[in-house]
């Protein structure tokens, strides 16, 4: 049997209800979001079930939303089924004074680096994780770089002096 | 142990040889470690005990870079992930912001693609198994292909002016058609390489000294990889059988028949036997290629790139000439476009595993949000439980057979 995104989602509604919201399929990918306290719960659904069988943790990120009050970072998983070979993404909404979130890395390994990165640069607190340190950016760093409030450089400035180096 | 081991007639520090174990610090710059990588080792004697990875040593913030920039300016950026072989990040990024902009490529041009990334399999994956044998001590081989891996970037230099970080292709299609030149240099690569390549093979497959380097080096069972989140060669080696080409095919790939190579134990030496094969399966899907693209006849020989003029930049010519032209090229190169809002994820095969694109859009001229799923960066945390217990130059060995590339690790 094809495991298409309708039977996901409705096996995903039998199990949470309303908890599981905002379906959307954008590009075909089916995308939902649960709050950020059941986010272990659904990928442990995810991962065990017998038929949905999504084992394989493709990708993890954030991305910072400034103007939902609230809900202002959004930790996004990317899940693989690699037997039926369909792939689903999964959001969490946090607000971003309390950046916390489960770590997901007893059920993927691979989730240690890539939710190391995401503190690096979003500040998302993954409560549980091992070792949750900087990863590519220096350990002194004292803020999230990839938030929307840290502009990059304005390209016109002119009160630099970089005629070595830059442009 | 420290009882035994006090002596005294020497007299040391209070707890100083308690320590039976030697920190050693691998890199970042050492010259077997082929980057910027850093290892801080715990050994024991020579086994490593423990091995802790420091990255981000070449981070230059690409996914923050993005988001100033519109989307045909990324692709320089995609160049500096996985240098060995940046046409297929460059392909990968085409294919992402098409997906975004529903931009429908021609089949020639899917083909034309498909030959540049296959190349640059090649090349991606003869640097990463002619180094695995520089590290076990075989430097002939790795001399002996490096003259193939150069046709490969003249062939790039012919179609994009450049060889390493090449930003080849535009969205929709590539910046110009083969020349003849390319056609030749195909020719003469597809007619020698098989040669060089079987005696690379011969070099190395059956070689006792390389076997018994490689065999049970590095090894990592089919579930650990896939929890680890190997992709590509590494993962076909522990014997899982996903090709993102074959799974969600891309540029037409479905039109191609080729073989997924696997292996059964994930050691050096049966991801070394896959690239291998890889590469004549690259070499098959190359001939295919060109066959087909040979079989366009009239106004379709000549199409190498989509009707697209939002995005594709008009030729010279017509910007001197044609006012529409101009308008187009002035919104191009200023970056005045706006994209669609949304979101999408477009995976290809790289050259060492599933290299992803995450765009977020908001409807705004550069992408909100850009994040790249490097496969490197994801696979190399294994490091530490696939070196446990292992000799220091059996780490060294799998460090250059996992295809560690720093520029892709660091983003």
């Amino acid at each position: 049997m094809n495991l298409t995104n309708d039977i996901i989602k409705a096996k995903l509604v039998e199990k949470f209800g309303d908890i599981v919201s905002n379906f959307e399929e954008p590009y075909g990918m089916l995308t939902f979001e649960a709050p950020k306290e059941q986010n272990l719960k659904v990928l442990q659904f995810l991962f065990d079930d017998a038929e949905l069988r999504f084992q394989f943790l493709t990708d993890l990120c954030a991305v910072h939303y400034p103007d939902q009050k609230g809900r202002e970072l959004a930790v996004v998983y990317h899940l693989h089924n690699l037997r039926d070979n369909v792939r689903i993404r999964f959001k969490v909404f946090t607000a971003i004074e309390t950046p916390d979130v489960f770590t997901a890395t007893q059920l993927y390994s691979t989730a240690n680096w890539m939710e190391r990165e995401t503190y690096d640069f979003f500040g998302v607190n993954f409560v549980g994780h091992p070792n949750l340190k900087r990863i590519l950016n220096v350990d002194e760093m004292d803020y999230f770089p990839l938030r929307k409030e840290y502009p990059l450089e304005d390209q016109t400035r002119i009160d630099k002096d970089d005629a070595m180096f830059g442009r | 142990m420290s009882e035994t081991l006090t002596h005294n007639h020497i007299k040391l520090p209070e707890g100083s040889i308690e320590k039976t174990t030697t920190t050693l610090n691998l890199g970042p710059t050492h010259p077997a470690t082929h980057g910027v990588f850093q290892n801080i080792l715990e050994l024991d004697g020579e086994r490593i005990v423990s091995a802790e990875q420091t990255v981000g040593y070449i981070h230059r913030a690409f996914e923050k870079l993005a988001e100033r920039r519109p989307l045909y300016q990324v692709t320089p950026l995609t160049d500096r992930l996985n240098y060995c072989s940046s046409p297929i990040n460059n392909m990968g990024w085409h294919l992402t912001c098409e997906k975004l902009l529903g931009v429908k490529t021609p089949k020639r041009v899917d083909y034309l693609r498909v030959i540049i990334m296959e190349l640059a399999r090649i090349s991606d994956h003869l640097i990463c198994n002619s180094v695995v044998g520089v590290d076990s001590g075989a430097f002939t081989g790795f001399l002996y292909v490096m003259q193939y891996r150069e046709l490969i970037y003249e062939i790039y230099e012919e179609i994009c002016g450049s060889r390493l970080t090449t930003n080849i292709g535009r969205i929709g299609g590539f910046e110009r058609n083969f020349n003849s030149t390319v056609w030749e240099k195909l020719d003469k690569f597809l007619a020698e390489y098989p040669a060089v390549l079987k005696e690379f093979e011969n070099l190395f497959t059956r070689n006792r000294i390389f076997m018994e380097r490689t065999i049970g080096c590095g090894p990592i069972s089919a579930e650990r990889a896939l929890n680890y989140g190997f992709t590509g060669p590494n993962l076909r080696a522990a014997g899982v059988d996903y090709d993102v080409r074959v799974h969600t095919p891309y540029s037409s790939y479905e039109d191609f028949s080729f073989e997924i190579p696997v292996g059964k134990t994930g050691d050096c030496y049966d991801r070394f036997l896959v690239r291998n094969y890889e590469m004549w399966q690259s070499i098959e899907i190359v001939k295919q290629a060109y066959q087909k693209i040979q079989e366009f006849k009239g106004a379709d020989a000549e199409v190498y790139h989509a009707d697209v003029p939002e995005y594709y930049l008009p030729e010279k010519k017509d910007v001197y000439t044609k006012m529409e032209a101009l308008i187009w090229h002035f919104k191009i190169v200023m970056g005045e476009t706006e994209i669609p809002a949304g979101e999408v994820y477009q995976a290809v095969e790289g050259g060492n595993g599933e290299l992803g694109f995450y765009l977020i859009s908001d409807g705004g001229r550069t992408p909100y949000r850009l994040h790249f799923r490097r496969p490197c960066f994801i696979y190399y945390q294994a490091y530490s439980e696939l070196t446990k217990g292992s000799m220091l130059s059996d780490a060294i060995i799998t460090m250059s057979s996992l295809n560690l590339i720093a520029g892709e690790l660091d983003a």
